[in-house]
């Protein structure tokens, strides 16, 4: 009796907002997740990007602050720029502010996820499980399609709304 | 009295123009690629190992990147859009080499660039070096690279993402930027293709 109790309880702990797909869409508390891909690696690439699209539909600001998966070794939260012909890129330390209200996109040029230390090589039409947490709404885990070596954005059809 | 000396003033800017204009066009002919741009010595190694120096450009058109494996984006989007090149020239590209030159040498094996541009195409060539030669290619070709600490001790690069196109004499004809549109970088390939 007692363990069960203890057990409910650590469910209960465990799953403080729960997260529920619909539509293509991963709705955890405030933020909704749409749209996620990563793209195939070459041979011998220790390295992948993942790409999403974040709506904080909240009064308050929220905030990505860390990422990790099964599929490498740590994850990374980054940004990307090109300036003029060059490449840059920086690693957000605190994470990617999501303001409330608005919805912040992890694309190929700009904010993405770096899978560091690759497991081994993603495969087109596979999916590679990442595991995402937020400062309020919470963690989250979800599963990023595999698509082409130089995909841009995941099918249309899957919006946030 | 003024009058000449106005005359005179007018005279010495006329004279001040004219060496400007001199040393200026002198200038201008001295930037061209004739004068050396993509120029240099260097002794690298390519992905089987084989030493390798300025003369690989020398006897067919080329295409030439740098970039590293541990990049997340830029080089396999790159990789991708070359093997995507190749294909669509098919037999019209038969004479055009790429070339993958790493700016992150520490990490790029030979082994490791020789798998990673080996699903582009059999005619890319995966080079390295120690970083002193790496240097002296990229300052030859004005690439610029960096390295960027990351959390945990690695690092990632940032680098010139511009793709070089050099004819059949590896003279420098200009280049495809990153994530420029098929058709475009098709055109430039052919234009090549039909100079060499």
């Amino acid at each position: 009796m007692i363990r069960t109790l203890r057990a409910a309880l650590a469910a209960a702990i465990l799953i403080v907002t729960p997260a529920f797909a619909h539509n293509g869409v991963t709705h955890l508390g405030a933020i909704n997740i749409s749209l996620p891909f990563t793209r195939a690696t070459l041979p011998n690439a220790p390295v992948g990007g993942g790409f999403l699209t974040i709506e904080n539909e909240g009064p308050e600001a929220d905030r990505l602050i860390s990422a990790s998966s099964p599929a490498s070794d740590v994850v990374q939260i980054h940004e990307m720029a090109m300036e003029g012909d060059v490449m840059k890129m920086r690693q957000l330390a605190d994470g990617l502010e999501l303001p409330a209200g608005e919805t912040v996109v992890l694309a190929p040029g700009g904010y993405h996820l770096m899978f560091m230390g690759l497991k081994r090589a993603f495969v087109e039409g596979e999916t590679v499980p990442v595991t995402l947490v937020f400062e309020k709404a919470g963690t989250v885990e979800l599963a990023l399609p595999v698509l082409d070596a130089a995909a841009d954005e995941a099918p249309a059809g899957e919006h946030a709304h | 009295m003024a009058g000449i000396r106005s005359l005179r003033i007018g005279l010495w800017i006329v004279v001040a123009v004219v060496a400007l204009a001199a040393g200026g066009g002198a200038l201008f002919l001295r930037q061209g690629p004739a004068d050396g741009f993509g120029k240099g010595t260097y002794s690298l190694v390519d992905q089987n190992g084989k030493a390798v120096d300025q003369a690989l450009f020398a006897g067919h058109p080329s295409a030439l990147f740098f970039g590293f494996t541990h990049c997340p984006e830029v080089c396999p989007t790159t990789m991708a859009e070359m093997s995507g090149w190749f294909e669509a020239l098919g037999e019209d590209g038969k004479d055009l080499r790429a070339y993958f030159v790493s700016i992150d040498p520490e990490r790029d094996t030979p082994d490791i660039l020789g798998d990673y541009v080996s699903w582009v195409s059999d005619r890319i060539t995966g080079v390295t070096g120690t970083p002193e030669e790496i240097d002296k290619i990229a300052k030859a070709w004005g690439v610029y690279y960096k390295r960027v600490p990351l959390e945990g001790g690695d690092y990632t690069m940032d680098h010139t993402a511009s793709v070089f196109l050099l004819d059949a004499a590896g003279e420098f004809q200009g280049t495809i930027a990153y994530r420029e549109d098929q058709a475009t970088a098709l055109g430039k390939l052919r234009n090549l293709l039909g100079k060499s």
